[in-house]
């Protein structure tokens, strides 16, 4: 394999491009979704979402925060070869809501919210209150995992850019 | 930042070899002779270790203490001690006039000056109390795979040099190359293809 400095900078570009489909999917193909994940639950655009433009010289940066806060200006930096760099998302499913933010260069985790585990008092509760989270934060990975090879297997294929990528710039455009 | 807080961040490794049997005693020795130490008492700036996740400041690895369920749950735990540079030069100052009338001169020399930094900067490391980092980790053995709840790049760093140097296992990070490659089962063709993959042009 790669020495791993290496290969996490020469395909950080595929983080963005998934955040990007992923948009592209929330907003146009919520059951493809579905179909990937394979159990009832939406996933929508939380209160931020941070695009780059990494073609241009100098780097441009969008940021789009508030919960209340329109996705245009995102869509114009599309226009201009932008591509999603960090994504907040809202996951819901049943008896399950979380909200949580995925930077596109790392794929990491941060500003994770799941359900309350109940008060811990003894080292009982708190294992209790440990295995609950552990099985919380895996439905989250879970998910973002199905996503992420799901992008993985339709990126090396031919389908990516004779028809996801029209489908995409159809969007984009629209 | 811990795992039962309300907010997390996560970041993810793949655990790369298998450890001698048995499992959790070597892994408990490990973690044992890793210990944080106090910092408290000694004049460094930091001391990097590993805790129990339920007892973070009295640190206990006996017995099966750090399993909980089918995972192994413990942390890091970074202690570090600051000195404002402003209180640096105020002990400085007093101890270089000091000094300077016990010997009676006008001027200490290049060499004096740094030994009476390193001294100042030494005594007042005694002095101050460090403040502690806790991160937590949680391993899931059988899967080969770690969850770290810190993003913080000088953090990972750290749980990465000394997971090597307590279990002589590497942390391989997993971002998306590395998530795609290592975790996705892909065939030899997706993986070769995947090497060969250039970034898309949404624009048209």
């Amino acid at each position: 394999m790669l020495d791993i400095s290496v290969a996490f900078n020469r395909y950080k570009f595929l983080g963005y491009e998934f955040l990007t489909w992923l948009w592209f999917l929330i907003e146009n193909e919520q059951n493809t979704i579905n179909e990937i994940v394979q159990e009832p639950m939406s996933l929508e655009i939380g209160n931020r979402i941070v695009l780059e433009n990494l073609r241009k010289e100098v780097l441009e940066s969008i940021t789009i925060q508030g919960d209340d806060a329109g996705l245009e200006e995102g869509i114009m930096a599309l226009r201009k070869g932008a591509v999603v760099t960090e994504i907040n998302l809202v996951y819901k499913g049943n008896d399950f809501e979380s909200n949580f933010t995925v930077k596109g260069e790392g794929l990491s985790i941060s500003g994770l919210k799941v359900p309350q585990s109940g008060h811990v008092e003894s080292r009982k509760d708190m294992e209790g209150a440990v295995i609950e989270k552990v099985y919380l934060y895996n439905r989250v990975l879970q998910l973002t995992d199905s996503l992420f090879k799901q992008f993985i297997r339709l990126r090396g294929s031919n389908d990516w850019l004779s028809k996801v990528v029209p489908r995409i710039r159809q969007w984009i455009h629209s | 930042m811990g795992l039962l807080s309300s907010t997390v961040s996560v970041t993810r490794y793949k655990v790369e070899g298998k450890i001698e049997e048995p499992i959790l005693d070597t892994i408990a020795k490990g973690l044992k002779e890793n210990v944080i130490k106090d910092v408290d008492e000694d004049i460094s700036e930091k001391k990097v270790g590993w805790t129990s996740f339920e007892n973070p400041f009295m640190p206990d690895f006996r017995g099966s203490s750090f399993v909980i369920g089918t995972h192994m749950v413990f942390s890091l735990r970074i202690d570090k001690k600051a000195i404002p540079q402003k209180t640096i030069r105020k002990h400085y100052a007093i101890e270089a006039a000091k000094r300077l009338t016990e010997s009676e001169r006008q001027f200490l020399t290049r060499d004096e000056k740094k030994i009476v930094k390193d001294h100042v900067t030494d005594t007042l490391m005694l002095r101050i109390p460090s403040t502690p980092h806790l991160y937590d980790l949680i391993w899931d053995y059988d899967s080969s795979s770690l969850c770290f709840f810190s993003n913080l790049k000088s953090a990972n760093e750290e749980l990465e040099t000394l997971f090597l140097q307590s279990f002589q296992l590497s942390l391989i990070r997993l971002f998306p190359f590395t998530l795609a490659d290592l975790t996705m089962g892909l065939s030899d063709g997706e993986r070769d293809n995947l090497a060969k993959l250039s970034p898309t042009n949404f624009t048209g």
